[in-house]
C-alpha cells in the first residue's frame, strides 16, 4: 500500500476519530470554564483523574457504564474543587490549576497503589469491547470506533455544548459570566454558582475523555494524559473559545497523532517529534494573532473579556 | 514586624499546617500510622547527614527556579515557563560541557557553563516575552506551550545527535565543568549526597536578585510596572521593555536551575533530568513571598518534601508529596486570601 493510500484509508480515518476523543472532551471542558470566566489550566489533571475514576468504577462494578459515571463525576469533583477554590476562595486560577495538576498527578498514583498495589498501572478492564466486530482490518476498527458509545457521545457533547452556550438561558447565563461579570451580577446572575456549574460541567466532560484514554487502552497508567490536557487546551486557544470550532482542532491535532501512527514504520524518530511540536507551535502563532487583532473591533476569536475577572 | 509581614508569615504557617494535615490523613486513609510516617519523614532527610544533603541537593535547583518566578511575579507576570526553560538550559549545559572537552580547565569551562545554562533558559523566554510585552498576549499560555515545546524539542535534539547515539544523554562534561560536592570541602558526614556548590552560588543568585530589585533603578522599575503598568507609562517608564526584560531574566535564572542536576550530580544531562523543579519553583515563589530568606526556607520545605517521599516509600506511595505540594499551595492562596479581605474590611 502506498503512503497516500494509508494516509486515505479507513485505519488513519479510524485512529483519527479514537484519539480526538480525549482531545474533543477535554477542549469541551475547557471551552465551558473559560466561557463562565474562570481560567483552567488543570485539564491535563481532570483527564488523568477522570481517566482513573472510570477504570476503578469499572473494575469495582463490572460495568464500563458505571465506569463513565464514575470518571465523569470524579472529574467534575475536581473542577468544582477548582471552581469554589477560585470563585469562593478568590484564589488566582493559576495557582489553582497548577495544583490541581499536581494533586492529581500525585493521587492517580496515590490510588493506584491503595487499591492495586502497582504505582504505574491499573487491572485490565474490558471497556466498550464489542465482541461483535472483531478482526483487524482498517474497515472494522473504523466500524467499532464509530460505534463505540463514548465516540458518540463525544460527538453529541460537542453539539449539545455548541447550542447550549449559545441558543439557551442557561448558556447566556455562562456567557455574561465570562464577558462581564459585574454585569451579569447586577442584573441578577448569581456569578458565583453559575461559574461553578459551567466548571463543572466542563470537568464532567473532561472526565469522560479520561475515561475514553483509558477504555482505548484497556487499562489505566499512571500519567497516561500525557500533555493532552495542554493540547486541548491549546485547541481551545485556536478555537476562539468556540465549541464546534475547539472539537474541529482536536480533530486535526488527532489527525497528526494518526499520521504518525500509521505512518510509524516510515517515520523517523525526529519527524514524530517535529509533529508533536506542531499544535503547541500553532497556539504561539495564534496568540499573537489575537493579541495583534484587538483593539480593531473584531469580536470573533478572542478570549472571553471577563476571564479571570471576579465581580468585586 | 509589618502587618504584611505578619500576615505572610500565618497564611504561610495555615498553608504548612493544612499540609501536615492532609499527610496525615492520606497516609492514615492508606492504613498506616501517620505519627510513625511522620517521624520517618524527619529522620530519613533532617534526621541524618545524607538526608541533609540530600534535601540541599533538591532545594538547590528549587531556590533559583522560586527565584525566577518570583523575578516575574513582580513584573506582574506569571513565569509557569520555568520547567521548560530548566530543561533546555539543562541540555545546554551537558552540551557545552561536554563540547568543552575533557582538558578545559574549571576557569573556562565553569564560566562557559553556567552562561550557556542562563542564555539558554533567557532564549526559551524570549517568545512569551515577546508576546506579552510587545502584543500584551497572555504569558500563562505562551509559557505552557514553551514548556510543550521543550519537552519536544529536547527529545529532538537528543535524536539527532545531541545524545551518545542509542540513549537519552549527553556525553560526560568536561571535569573541570563539574561543580564540586559539598563533602568534598571537608563536609565528610555529607558523603555520597548530591549537594554541590551550585547551593551556595544559588543563595548568592537569591541575595543579588533581591538587592538588585531594591536598590538598582531597572528592578525598582520592575516591581513598580507590576503594581501599575498605567502609572508606569504615564511616568514615562518604559513598560514593554521592562515587562520583556522581568520574563527574560526570570529563563535566565530558571536556566541556571539546572547546574545543580547537571554538573554537580550527574556530570551529563539525560531527558527528564531536573523535571519538575521548574513547576516546583512557582510554589516557592509563592511561598516566599518575594524575600530570599522567604525563597530558601520555601525551596527547602518542598526539597524536604521531595526527598521525604523516598525516604517513606516503602510504607506510603511517595507521591503522597506531590498531592501535599499542590495542597500547601492552595491552602497558602485561600489564607492569603482571606487575611487579605480582613484587612481591607478593618480599614473601611
Amino acid at each position: 500500500m502506498s503512503v497516500l493510500e494509508q494516509i486515505l484509508g479507513a485505519t488513519m480515518v479510524a485512529q483519527t476519530l479514537r484519539m480526538a476523543v480525549p482531545y474533543a472532551c477535554a477542549g469541551l471542558g475547557g471551552v465551558w470554564s473559560e466561557r463562565s470566566g474562570v481560567v483552567n489550566i488543570g485539564l491535563e489533571g481532570m483527564l488523568l483523574a477522570g481517566g482513573l475514576g472510570g477504570v476503578v468504577g469499572h473494575v469495582a462494578t463490572g460495568s464500563a457504564w458505571a465506569g463513565v459515571a464514575l470518571g465523569a463525576l470524579v472529574g467534575a469533583a475536581l473542577a468544582a474543587a477548582h471552581a469554589l477554590v477560585v470563585v469562593r476562595g478568590r484564589v488566582d486560577a493559576i495557582v489553582s490549576g497548577l495544583a490541581v495538576n499536581l494533586v492529581a498527578a500525585g493521587g492517580t498514583r496515590f490510588v493506584l497503589r491503595a487499591l492495586y498495589d502497582s504505582s504505574s498501572n491499573s487491572p485490565p478492564v474490558e471497556g466498550f469491547r464489542t465482541a461483535l466486530l472483531g478482526g483487524g482490518s482498517g474497515a472494522a476498527l473504523l466500524v467499532r470506533t464509530l460505534v463505540d458509545p463514548l465516540t458518540l457521545a463525544t460527538a453529541a457533547l460537542v453539539a449539545a455544548s455548541a447550542w447550549t452556550l449559545g441558543r439557551t438561558r442557561f448558556g447566556l447565563r455562562v456567557r455574561a459570566c465570562g464577558e462581564d461579570p459585574v454585569a451579569a451580577a447586577a442584573v441578577g446572575v448569581d456569578v458565583g454558582r453559575v461559574r461553578l456549574a459551567a466548571v463543572s460541567l466542563g470537568g464532567a466532560i473532561c472526565g469522560l475523555g479520561g475515561v475514553a484514554l483509558a477504555y482505548d487502552q484497556h487499562q489505566f497508567q499512571s500519567g497516561m494524559s500525557g500533555g493532552r490536557g495542554f493540547i486541548a487546551l491549546a485547541a481551545v486557544i485556536l478555537s476562539g473559545w468556540r465549541p464546534t470550532r475547539a472539537a474541529a482542532a482536536c480533530l486535526a491535532f488527532a489527525a497528526l497523532d494518526a499520521l504518525q501512527i500509521v505512518a510509524q514504520d516510515r517515520a523517523r524518530a525526529a519527524s514524530g517529534y517535529v509533529v508533536q511540536m506542531l499544535p503547541y507551535a500553532a497556539t504561539l502563532v495564534a496568540l499573537w494573532l489575537i493579541a495583534r487583532r484587538r483593539g480593531e473591533g473584531s469580536i470573533a476569536g478572542r478570549p472571553p473579556a471577563g476571564l479571570g475577572k471576579s465581580v468585586d | 514586624m509589618s502587618e504584611r509581614a505578619r500576615a505572610a508569615v500565618l497564611s504561610t504557617v495555615a498553608g504548612v499546617a493544612a499540609g501536615w494535615l492532609a499527610l496525615a490523613l492520606l497516609v492514615w486513609i492508606y492504613g498506616e500510622s501517620p505519627r510513625d510516617v511522620a517521624a520517618q519523614l524527619l529522620s530519613g532527610t533532617w534526621g541524618m547527614p545524607y538526608g541533609v544533603g540530600q534535601v540541599l541537593y533538591k532545594a538547590t535547583p528549587l531556590l533559583l527556579a522560586g527565584v525566577a518566578v518570583d523575578v516575574a511575579l513582580r513584573a506582574g507576570l506569571f513565569n509557569v515557563g520555568a520547567e521548560g526553560q530548566l530543561a533546555v538550559a539543562g541540555l545546554a549545559i551537558g552540551t557545552v560541557g561536554a563540547g568543552l572537552g575533557p582538558t578545559a580547565p574549571g576557569w573556562l569551562a565553569v564560566p562557559a557553563v553556567v552562561a550557556a545554562g542562563a542564555l539558554a533558559g533567557a532564549a526559551w523566554a524570549v517568545v512569551p516575552a515577546l508576546l506579552r510585552a510587545r502584543f500584551g498576549a497572555n504569558e500563562v499560555i505562551s509559557t505552557i506551550m514553551m514548556n510543550r515545546l521543550a519537552d519536544a524539542g529536547i527529545g529532538l535534539a537528543l535524536a539527532v545527535g545531541l545524545a551518545i547515539p542509542g540513549t537519552v544523554r549527553t556525553p560526560d562534561v568536561a571535569a573541570g565543568a563539574r561543580l564540586a560536592r559539598l563533602d568534598s570541602f571537608g563536609l565528610t558526614s555529607l558523603h555520597g549526597s548530591a549537594v554541590s556548590v551550585a547551593l551556595p552560588l544559588a543563595i548568592v543568585v537569591a541575595v543579588l536578585v533581591a538587592g538588585w530589585q531594591a536598590r538598582s533603578r531597572v528592578g525598582r522599575e520592575i516591581t513598580l510596572v507590576g503594581l501599575s503598568p498605567t502609572a508606569c507609562a504615564a511616568e514615562r517608564i518604559p513598560v514593554a521593555r521592562r515587562l520583556a526584560g522581568a520574563m527574560i531574566l526570570s529563563g535566565a535564572l530558571a536556566g541556571l536551575g539546572a547546574l545543580a542536576p547537571v554538573l554537580g550530580y550527574k556530570g551529563y544531562f539525560e531527558s527528564g533530568l531536573g523535571a519538575g523543579a521548574g513547576f516546583g519553583g512557582i510554589a516557592v515563589a509563592l511561598l516566599g513571598r518575594g524575600h530570599p530568606v522567604g525563597l530558601l526556607l520555601a525551596a527547602l520545605l518542598f526539597g524536604t518534601l521531595e526527598q521525604g517521599g523516598l525516604a517513606i516509600n516503602a510504607r506510603v506511595p511517595m507521591e503522597i508529596t506531590t498531592i501535599l505540594q499542590g495542597v500547601v499551595i492552595v491552602a497558602v492562596a485561600l489564607a492569603d486570601a482571606r487575611i487579605r479581605a480582613a484587612l481591607v474590611g478593618r480599614r473601611a
